[in-house]
C-alpha cells in the first residue's frame, strides 16, 4: 500500500474496475438489470434517503455505469463523475442544478453547433438565457457579467475548427464573477488537457467520441472537480438549500467536495431521466483503456496531415493549433503539448463547390457526423452540423461555405495522405 | 501533519485501529449528516456514542445520548467532531482532560480549526480535519465507488461484496489512484482567506 500517484494510462486501464465481488469477472460485467434488492426495509429506506452507498435503480445509478464514472473522474483529476445519455443530456442536467427561470450564462460563441442550437432554442424554452462572448477575447466574457449570470461555459479545443481556448484566463474571470467554469473536455480528452488543472469547476464530454472512440456507442458525463464553494449566498439553491426531494438535506454540507456530482444524480439524472445503458458504458470502458494510445497516433497523424493540405496548391488555408504557423500554435503548446487534437478545419480555394466535390470523391474518409472515431471522417459544416445558424454566425463560428471539418483516425497516415491527394486532385 | 491533503494510510491506520467513537453533535433528524455517518459506521461495527446536551433522555439508533464527554465514564478512542469551525476548541480541550486521552480527534466536513488541532498533536493525539469518516470508509473500502466518486484507489485484488452490518476491508493492497489535487488546494484556499 502506498500512495504513489499511477500515470494516465494505468488509471486509464485501472480506475474504477476492480474484479467482480461476486464472481471474481476481470472484465468489468454489463449489469444489464433495471433495479436491485434490498437487504430489508431499512437497507431500502438508508439508500432511497441517500443515507448508504449502494444500488436502486439504474436510472440514479448502476455498477456498470459507476466503473466508467469514477475512471473519468480519476483520469480528469475530479472528485465523483456522473454518466448520463449523451453528451448533451450532460449538459442539461448540469445547467438544471444551476439555472433557475429568468437566469443566465455566459457560453463561447466557438462551440460544437449542436450545443449552439441547443442553448439558443431548447434553454430559451426553459427561461435560461445564453449570453455568447469571443473565446479569442476574454474581455468579452467579463463584460458580459450581470447579477444574474450563474455559469460560464467554454470548449478546451472548440468544434469545429480545433482552436484552442485559454482555460485560465476565463477561469479568472469566472473567479471573479463568483460562477463555476464549466468546460467540455470532448475535443482534448482528458489525455491531451486535463480542464480541472487549469481552473475548471466541472467538465463535461460527449463519450461518445474521442473517449469511447470507436463511433458506436453513444454517451455523456459530468465530472465534478470539488472545487467550487456552493454555499455563499443562496446562489446555487439545489445544492445548498434544503432539498424537498430529501425531506430537508442539504447536499454541499451532506457530500463536501463531489456535492455537484450527487446532485447531478439524485436531483438531475433521477428526475430528467437522461440513464446511460450499462452495455454502452461497458463499450465506453472498453475504448477508455486504449485512450492514451488512439489519442497520440490521432494527434500524430492529424500534424502530419494538416502540413501534407497547408503545402497542397487547392487549398486556401489550413486551422490546425498544431502546425507553427497558427494563430493558437502558443495556446496548444502550453495547454495541449502532447498534440493538438485530431480535428481541425481547411478551406479550399474552390469554395463551396469545391468542398462538396471533395467530400463525394473522398474513398477512406468517411461523410457523416461525428468525431473521434477510430475511422477517419469528413464533413461539411456549413450544410450538416452548422447549417442552423445564419452566414454570419456560421463565419463566426469557423464554419464558414468554403470550410471542410476533418477528424482524424487511427489509420495508416500514408493512406490518409493519398486518399485527400486523389479527391483534391481530380 | 499536513492537515491540507492526508496520506491514505494515515486514514487507512485510524479507520483501522479505532473501535468506539464518540459523535459530538450527533442529531436524532434523519436527514442530518451526522445521522448520516452515526447510522453507516454502526453499520460498519464501530462503538458509537452520540454526545449531544440537548438530546439526553433519548437514543440515537438504540445508544442513549450523553450529555458531554466526560460523562461518558470510560475510555473511547475516537472523538468526531459535528460542529462548526468555531465551536471546536472547547470540545478538544474538554478531550485533553479526559483520562485515558482519546488516540484520535477528528472533525467533520467544513471544519478545521488548527490551533485546536496544534494542541491536541502536542499531546500525541491523532488529527483529522475537515473529512468525513463515513466518506473515507467507503472510499478507501471502494464502496463509495457505488457513486462514481473517485475512490483515489486501485486494487486487481477481489473485494467481498458488502452486505449489512459487514466490516469492509480497507487494506486491500492498493495503490494510490486518481488525484484529487485541483479540490484540496480549493479548500486550503478558502481555509486561507477565512
Amino acid at each position: 500500500m502506498s500512495d504513489r500517484l499511477p500515470g494516465f494510462s494505468t488509471l486509464a486501464v485501472h480506475a474504477g474496475a476492480q474484479p467482480d465481488p461476486t464472481t471474481g469477472a476481470r472484465a468489468t460485467p454489463i449489469y444489464q438489470t433495471t433495479s436491485f434488492v434490498f437487504n430489508d426495509a431499512d437497507h431500502a429506506a438508508s439508500l432511497f434517503g441517500l443515507q448508504a452507498f449502494g444500488n436502486i435503480y439504474t436510472r440514479i445509478g448502476n455498477p456498470t455505469n459507476a466503473v466508467l464514472e469514477e475512471r473519468v473522474a480519476a483520469l480528469e483529476g475530479g472528485t465523483a463523475a456522473l454518466a448520463v445519455a449523451s453528451g448533451h443530456a450532460a449538459q442539461v442536467v448540469v445547467l438544471q442544478q444551476l439555472m433557475q427561470p429568468g437566469d443566465e450564462f455566459i457560453a463561447a460563441r466557438k462551440l460544437y453547433g449542436g450545443s449552439i442550437n441547443q442553448f439558443t432554442h431548447a434553454f430559451k424554452s426553459f427561461g435560461w438565457n445564453v449570453v455568447w462572448a469571443d473565446p479569442d477575447d476574454v474581455a468579452s466574457f467579463e463584460r458580459a457579467v450581470t447579477p444574474r449570470t450563474k455559469a460560464i461555459f467554454i470548449e478546451s479545443i472548440a468544434n469545429p475548427a480545433g482552436s484552442i481556448t485559454d482555460i485560465e484566463a476565463i477561469s479568472t474571470v469566472a473567479r471573479k464573477a463568483g460562477v463555476p467554469l464549466i468546460v467540455d473536455n470532448t475535443l482534448a480528452s482528458p489525455y491531451l488537457i486535463r480542464p480541472i488543472d487549469h481552473g475548471a469547476d466541472i467538465v463535461v464530454h460527449s463519450l461518445t467520441k474521442f473517449l469511447g472512440g470507436h463511433g458506436n456507442s453513444l454517451g455523456g458525463i459530468i465530472v465534478d472537480a470539488g472545487t467550487f464553494d456552493w454555499s455563499t449566498g443562496g446562489k446555487y439553491p439545489m445544492l445548498s438549500e434544503p432539498r424537498p426531494e430529501y425531506h430537508g438535506i442539504r447536499l454541499q454540507e451532506t457530500f463536501g467536495n463531489f456535492a455537484f456530482a450527487i446532485a447531478c444524480r439524485v436531483l438531475g439524472l433521477r428526475d430528467l431521466g437522461p440513464a446511460l445503458s450499462p452495455f454502452n458504458a461497458f463499450m465506453i470502458l472498453t475504448g477508455i483503456e486504449t485512450l492514451p494510445l488512439r489519442m497520440q497516433k490521432q494527434c500524430d497523424n492529424a500534424k502530419a496531415i494538416a502540413e501534407f493540405l497547408a503545402g497542397h496548391p487547392a487549398v486556401a488555408s489550413v486551422s490546425y493549433a498544431g502546425l507553427a504557423s497558427d494563430k493558437y500554435n502558443q495556446l496548444a503548446r502550453k495547454y495541449a503539448p502532447k498534440g493538438a487534437g485530431a480535428v481541425f478545419t481547411f478551406s479550399l480555394k474552390g469554395g463551396y463547390d469545391a468542398g462538396v466535390n471533395l467530400v463525394s470523391k473522398l474513398q477512406l474518409f468517411s461523410h457523416l457526423a461525428n468525431v473521434g472515431d477510430t475511422r477517419s471522417l469528413v464533413i461539411h459544416p456549413a450544410s450538416t452540423t452548422h447549417s442552423q445558424l445564419d452566414d454570419a454566425a456560421k463565419v463566426k463560428s469557423g464554419a464558414g461555405p468554403d470550410v471542410v471539418r476533418l477528424s482524424i483516425g487511427i489509420e495508416d497516415k500514408e493512406d490518409l495522405i493519398a486518399d485527400l491527394e486523389q479527391a483534391l486532385g481530380a | 501533519m499536513n492537515h491540507d491533503a492526508y496520506p491514505d494510510n494515515y486514514i487507512r491506520g485510524i479507520l483501522n485501529s479505532v473501535k468506539s467513537i464518540a459523535m459530538v453533535g450527533a442529531s436524532p433528524v434523519n436527514v442530518r449528516p451526522s445521522y448520516f455517518a452515526f447510522k453507516y459506521l454502526a453499520q460498519r461495527g464501530y462503538d458509537m456514542i452520540p454526545v449531544n446536551p440537548g438530546h439526553v433522555g433519548k437514543e440515537l439508533l438504540g445508544k442513549p445520548f450523553i450529555a458531554s464527554l466526560s460523562d461518558i465514564g470510560r475510555p473511547i478512542d475516537m472523538i468526531d467532531i459535528f460542529r462548526n469551525s468555531s465551536h471546536i476548541m472547547p470540545v478538544v480541550e474538554e478531550a485533553l482532560t479526559l483520562d485515558p486521552l482519546p488516540k484520535v480527534i477528528w472533525m467533520q466536513l467544513g471544519a478545521r480549526d488548527d490551533l485546536a488541532a496544534a494542541k491536541a498533536e502536542s499531546v500525541g493525539i491523532k488529527v483529522v480535519m475537515n473529512r468525513c469518516p463515513k466518506i473515507e470508509y467507503g472510499r478507501l473500502s471502494s464502496e463509495i465507488s457505488w457513486m462514481g466518486v473517485n475512490s483515489r484507489t486501485l486494487s486487481s485484488k477481489r473485494a467481498p461484496a458488502p452486505t449489512q452490518g459487514m466490516r469492509l476491508s480497507l487494506n486491500r493492497m492498493s495503490v494510490g489512484g486518481g488525484d484529487t489535487a485541483a479540490s484540496d488546494r480549493a479548500a486550503k484556499n478558502k481555509t486561507e482567506q477565512s
